[in-house]
């Protein structure tokens, strides 16, 4: 069981998420930031392109060896003093990593950014056994605050406010004085290093993910801005890292290809602040570090997308340009995904983790503007990826009836090319003359979806096919 | 059947390999061995006062200061100075790096600290392993020398960095890397740093000192 999913929902996520204005007001630095900075940071490097393509070849070679990555990786991590645990699901994971922290007597445990530790719920099961994860990102710990999902893979609170996070604070931060100033965002800032620097200080275990693993070393890789991360993993006694099966690549040189387009392609950063190689425990001179090293290896149903035409999603690195260009996503926001992973690596990924049958909007939530693909660091064709679902859950008759009937009888003028450009010259004709007036229709039969939000404009009264027909004869006179 | 020979069982079966095939093991060998260096930029690859000045760049442009002296003599006074031109105490905590230690602090009023962070510090100084002229990044390794912890608990980071172990690119820093700890041998841990630590969580506006240091400041020593 891995964490619960609203995707079935996504038409009534989505209805809500657009008629909320905090969300709506958020959602507007999404759209402002990210683009502008990923594109004056992939000019400013001439051999951009380049790397996306040697990211892309790293990973493919890394996925068709991806059995011996991981037996020459878990050699040289137990040669370093680290343990490494295999996992076949979220129960197998949550089950291996209470245990160790129980074995370490843990009462706190501290937490960097992992999207595989929301995938398998690890907060709620810990809670449940009495010992207590916090979130250290500061957006991980608002969302925390919330009991929410974050709503984005790399800036987990970007649907919030400050004054929403405000009023996260002062309900939780009781201890603090009641009438501290607190409406400029570096106060909020401030206050969270203040009240956070005391859980890491406290913590018995420390939780990160892994943006790669080096088989070369039996090294995990962390990236992070913030430095949470690393006082997650250096200051208590244990460490332990969760990561998927997919997060492999060979070499330390490897590791460094994908880093040159990881924080471009996620912030427009030429490099993260902070990049962390961890390998094993504290050696035995170490003044610090942990002593205890273990890694968390996760299938969570991976294994099974080789071989498939979604191994290419297993090339993802988690840097969300994807979401960040999406109109969809800038339109409705992560939540309404339903589950962990937003967007469209999300509407791709998701339907893999927990089926079609659950997830089947995702992938139709798309204008396959291509977007997506167009800025994706490891060349990810998630349109077509997308288009496949699509297929798969109408082969599986999972498409509502009238949706069906739709596209049966759309397919039979398709099939028939004299009748379909009879029948679009007639309809096109006829809503040219009906919309002459006004040059749009706010209401149209059958058409409620569209004309609810907004008009449609009315057409000129040719059809496509007979504008590219007259304009290519044009061409060749 | 463990959940490792069930994940690496159904790996192989989606694959359809069996594992033992020579020629496969022969191409992850040799790559681990090889460790080929793929697209190197171009920026980085400069020499002598380019780089050195490419590198001071490229700090500054990650938000951090640099600044740079004659020789390590004069380390000890600068730092002293940066202090005092910040209004910040007269305190610093460093590890037992033998290059910092020979370094005449007695010259200076500063209050000197040995050992790791224990999260009160409000300044410490650090010896680079390298910095990185590519991306104005400093690539440190942890041991007693220079604990981890100091570049990430207190308020203000000083690194000191000797001018010919600045390289243009990471791969040139992981050759080093290797010489010193051996091919496939790692120190407990590598840390790149780019710039003091910040977050944009809070609506996607840039604030520096999220949970590491406010300010970084870097120090290139000419040798």
């Amino acid at each position: 069981m891995t964490v619960h999913s609203t995707s079935p929902q996504f038409k009534q996520n989505a209805a809500r998420a657009l008629n909320d204005s905090q969300l709506q007001k958020a959602l507007g630095n999404v759209k402002q930031g990210f683009i502008d900075k990923r594109q004056a940071a992939a000019d400013k490097l001439p051999e951009f392109e380049a790397l996306r393509d040697a990211a892309r070849d790293i990973k493919n070679h890394t996925l068709e060896h991806l059995d011996l990555y991981l037996e020459a990786y878990e050699e040289k991590v137990k040669a370093s003093g680290g343990h490494v645990h295999f996992a076949r699901n979220a129960d197998e994971a949550r089950d291996i990593i209470l245990r160790i922290c129980r074995d370490a007597g843990a009462k706190t445990v501290t937490k960097g950014k992992s999207m595989i530790s929301e995938e398998i719920g690890i907060n709620h099961h810990l809670e449940a056994k009495g010992i207590r994860p916090v979130e250290t990102d500061l957006g991980e710990y608002i969302i925390q605050l919330r009991n929410e999902l974050p709503s984005h893979i790399i800036a987990p609170a970007v649907h919030l406010n400050a004054t929403q996070v405000e009023e996260d604070f002062r309900r939780v931060h009781t201890h603090l004085d009641a009438k501290r100033d607190l409406s400029e965002p570096v106060q909020l800032l401030t206050e969270a290093r203040a009240v956070l620097r005391e859980r890491f200080l406290a913590a018995d275990v420390g939780i990160t993910g892994a943006n790669f693993l080096v088989a070369e070393t039996g090294t995990s890789i962390i990236v992070t801005n913030e430095g949470n991360g690393d006082l997650t993993q250096i200051l208590p006694k244990t460490h332990i890292v969760l990561a998927s099966i997919e997060k492999l690549v060979p070499t330390l040189e490897d590791a460094s290809q994908l880093l040159r387009v990881l924080a471009r392609s996620a912030t427009g950063q030429e490099m993260s602040v902070y990049t962390t190689f961890s390998t094993g425990p504290r050696r035995s001179a170490d003044a610090d570090g942990p002593e205890n090293y273990h890694v968390v290896i996760l299938d969570n149903g991976r294994s099974s997308m080789l071989g498939t035409s979604f191994e290419e999603m297993l090339r993802c690195i988690r840097c969300g340009a994807c979401m960040n260009h999406c109109p969809v996503y800038h339109a409705v926001g992560g939540h309404a995904y339903g589950w962990v992973y937003p967007g469209p690596m999300g509407a791709v990924l998701t339907p893999s983790l927990i089926g079609v049958d659950k997830a089947g909007h995702l992938p139709n939530a798309s204008t396959f503007c291509g977007r997506c693909e167009s800025v994706c660091p490891v060349r990810i064709p998630l349109p077509k990826l997308m288009r496949h679902w699509r297929e798969r859950e109408f082969e599986r008759h999972l498409t509502p009836a009238t949706v069906r009937s739709g596209l049966r009888l759309w397919g039979f003028f398709a099939r028939r090319p004299a009748l379909y450009r009879l029948a679009t010259r007639a309809a096109m004709g006829a809503l040219a003359f009906a919309g002459r007036q006004r040059g749009r229709f706010s209401w149209l039969p059958m058409s409620k979806g569209w004309t609810k939000y907004r008009d449609f404009p009315a057409p000129q009264g040719e059809t496509f096919q007979a504008r590219w027909k007259r304009e290519r004869q044009g061409g060749r006179a | 059947m463990s959940a490792r020979d069930d994940i690496l069982g159904n790996i192989r079966r989606s694959l359809g390999v069996k594992g033992s095939e020579t020629i496969r093991k022969q191409i992850v060998a040799d790559r681990l061995e090889r460790a080929p260096k793929g697209v190197i930029p171009k920026r980085g690859q400069v020499s002598g006062e380019e780089r050195i000045a490419l590198f001071k760049t490229m700090v500054e442009t990650a938000l951090a200061t640099v600044t740079e002296v004659a020789s390590p003599a004069e380390v000890p006074q600068s730092i002293a100075l940066f202090l005092r031109n910040h209004n910040l105490p007269a305190t610093l905590r460093m590890g037992d790096d033998p290059r910092l230690k020979a370094m005449p602090w007695s010259e200076t009023a500063l209050e000197i600290a040995h050992g790791p962070s224990e999260g009160h510090d409000l300044n410490a100084v650090s010896h680079a392993f390298g910095g990185i002229a590519e991306s104005g990044t400093l690539a440190m390794v942890s041991g007693p020398d220079n604990p981890s912890t100091l570049n990430f608990l207190p308020d203000n980071h000083i690194v000191v960095v000797s001018a010919k172990d600045i390289a243009g690119d990471y791969e040139a820093v992981w050759n080093r890397v290797r010489f010193a700890y051996g091919k496939g041998t790692m120190p407990r841990t590598v840390n790149w740093i780019t710039g003091p630590s910040r977050s944009g969580d809070i609506e996607q506006t840039l604030l520096l000192g999220a949970h590491g240091p406010r300010r970084l400041h870097v120090v290139v020593v000419r040798d």
